[in-house]
């Protein structure tokens, strides 16, 4: 078990390009943490950084007690598992699981027992004689956990563990991939590009945008407080409707004058971007925001109303048992729901 | 397979002949002729032939020249696609590293290719040439004596070299798109369950390069049966002496140098059964080689 922790790493490939400007966190031990951004945010560098399959450019990467820079990735006493699997193809599971125990000089007898272990934990005991081309996707998903979870790493790293399952396994997979994490009680890093996964997996959230952290934070701060208008368009979906508009005394003003928002504005008069969630907002004929609807989309649980509000792009979700028709009709908004962020920076304010 | 919507047998027909008549022509009728002239013996001017039986074969079997050939044959085989596998797989996992200008670098690892066999026989011969040779005077200043074409073995490993070396990029070629095409992440999981990058090349590189391997070793042993008499005869000048011969070179030397176009005959049939059996593995194997993806 160990903690990870990242002082100033920063990556720089030879053409000059930085993959990544210098970033500090630390990873508690037990800790699940996931990394999500778009891609090429660096959040695959990152994590290969941490396995060593890329050299880290300047900064120091600690696992446990110790800093692994220059440490070979067999000797990190770490796991990955890879987003296409990256199983042996010529070996049996069994082979695919045993063969980092084996090149530690574990016996075979050790090896058998512990091979055993896994695979009872994951089910895949009856295939454990057969070959990866031999097993559908899911499975084979569970032998690259299989091949991770026998070594008893001090750290799971996870490079898009799921994007290759259909989305139905996927949604098993996390849970199982989580729950796994949980009772084997060891950290973890989490690449993904998905919202919901890291949303619904992590104990804590590094959103990376452009190389750069956006933000770090639980899953309810992130989605709670986002700290720029990149998260907060990128974490949750719907995605958050962002508007432009003037603040001054206790109010932001969008386009004309009938067209207000009801929020604090201290000390931050001027030009901003608010930040409304779509489920933060329901019709009310007595509400004083004016939304004229285009397009009405039936996502089953709820239904999103999309359209303008001041001449500005807005959703609104809404229950399906309310109605819905496209036209103009009148919002009110959730008090305290109103995000400011900066016009240009588009840093929380 | 769908059925092509052809209303007439006679069309399909009609569009095969081509490659019918260009196999029957160049391939079944000179083989058929010789099946059938091995059986016979003709006098040196082509004008009557005597029908012998199988004493072409028998006399192949006892001719203690025919069975040095034989010998020397199989050893050049075995040499020739040994080292020429072993070499291109060594360059090909090298030229896998390169990252900077690895383009032009395997492009000029491939540039032999282009050279025809006399052309890469020539250059062996200037290379070993016994008065001029670079290589001969290189290993005079070591103290070797060489003599190219008068002692069979220095003739010998002339021979093997130059053919070694003319192998060497089709088989680099293959190894390294077969390199390629193991997953990059592959390797990585290799890296992470492997410290030594020894055995990880032996563990996990190479039997993922196993199914093009195979398919090279058949190249090879084809290649170094047949397609090495253009630099056999450049070597040997036609002058076979005490020179060493591979079976093909015989066929030609006894044939058209010794005029014994029955036992020439009888060489070739011999060596056709060889080919079929030469395919027969490759179709044996390779089709039930196991395919990994």
């Amino acid at each position: 078990m160990a903690q990870v922790t990242l002082n100033a790493v920063r990556k720089i490939y030879p053409n000059g390009v930085e993959a990544l400007e210098p970033c500090s966190f630390t990873i508690n031990d037990g800790e699940l943490a996931v990394l999500v951004g778009p891609s090429g945010c660096g959040k695959s560098t990152l994590l290969r950084m941490v396995a060593g399959l890329e050299e880290i450019s300047e900064g120091d990467l600690s696992i446990g007690d110790r800093i692994v820079n220059d440490v070979d990735p067999a000797d990190r006493n770490i796991a990955m598992v890879f987003q296409n699997y990256a199983l042996y193809p010529h070996m049996s599971v069994a082979q695919n699981m045993g063969y980092g125990l084996k090149n530690r000089g574990m016996s075979k007898a050790e090896i058998r027992a512990k091979v055993r272990e896994a695979s009872d934990m994951l089910n895949l005991t009856e295939f454990l004689d057969r070959r990866p081309s031999q097993l559908s996707g899911g499975q084979r998903q569970r032998v690259a956990m299989g091949r991770a979870i026998v070594r008893e790493p001090d750290l799971f790293l996870f490079d898009e563990p799921l994007s290759n399952l259909d989305a139905k396994l996927r949604n098993q997979m996390r849970i199982e991939i989580r729950a796994l994490q949980r009772r084997l009680a060891t950290t973890a890093m989490y690449v993904t590009h998905d919202q919901i996964e890291a949303m619904t997996m992590a104990d804590r959230i590094i959103v990376l945008n452009d190389g750069k952290i956006e933000q770090i934070g639980t899953p309810n701060e992130i989605y709670e407080h986002p700290a720029s208008t990149f998260v907060a368009s990128f974490m949750g979906a719907p995605p958050m409707n962002l508007l432009q508009g003037i603040a001054g005394g206790g109010k932001v003003t969008l386009g004309s004058d009938q067209d207000v928002l009801h929020t604090g504005t201290e000390g931050n008069d001027g030009p901003v971007q608010a930040g409304i969630r779509p489920e933060d907002v329901w019709p009310d004929p007595q509400g004083d925001l004016a939304f004229d609807v285009d397009i009405i989309e039936e996502l089953g649980a709820l239904r999103l109303l999309h359209g303008r509000v001041a001449g500005q792009d807005f959703s609104v979700a809404v229950p399906k048992d309310k109605e819905a028709t496209t036209g103009l009709m009148q919002l009110s908004v959730k008090p305290g729901a109103v995000h400011l962020f900066d016009a240009d920076t588009g840093r929380r304010l | 397979m769908k059925r092509a919507a052809f209303g007439h047998i006679g069309f399909p027909i009609l569009l095969l002949i081509p490659q019918i008549a260009i196999i029957g022509i160049f391939f079944y009728w000179p083989a058929g002729y010789a099946v059938h002239s091995s059986f016979f013996l003709q006098d040196p001017f082509g004008f009557t032939s005597t029908y012998v039986g199988m004493d072409n074969y028998t006399r192949l079997a006892t001719s203690s020249n025919y069975l040095d050939a034989a010998k020397f044959t199989l050893i050049f085989t075995i040499l020739v696609t040994f080292f020429a596998l072993a070499i291109a797989l060594l360059l090909a996992v090298k030229a896998d590293k390169v990252i900077r200008g690895a383009k032009s670098y395997r492009t000029l690892l491939m540039w032999v290719y282009a050279i025809a066999p006399p052309v890469a026989g020539l250059m062996g011969v200037m290379l070993f040439d016994q008065s001029r040779g670079n290589i001969t005077q290189l290993l005079g200043m070591m103290g070797i004596e060489y003599r190219l074409g008068v002692n069979y073995w220095d003739t010998a490993s002339a021979m093997i070299s130059v053919s070694i070396w003319k192998q060497i990029p089709v088989n680099f070629i293959f190894f390294l798109s077969g390199l390629q095409a193991i997953p990059r992440s592959v390797r990585e999981a290799a890296m992470i369950d492997n410290r030594s990058g020894t055995a990880r090349f032996w563990d996990i590189t190479f039997p993922l390069l196993a199914p093009t391997g195979f398919f090279l070793l058949i190249i090879n042993i084809t290649y170094s049966l047949f397609d090495t008499f253009g630099i056999v005869d450049t070597i040997v000048k036609s002058e076979p002496g005490n020179n060493p011969m591979t079976l093909v070179y015989r066929v030609f030397v006894d044939g058209f140098r010794g005029g014994d176009l029955g036992g020439s005959s009888a060489q070739s049939v011999v060596l056709m059964v060889l080919v079929l059996v030469l395919t027969i593995v490759q179709f044996r194997f390779l089709e039930r080689r196991i395919h990994y993806t």
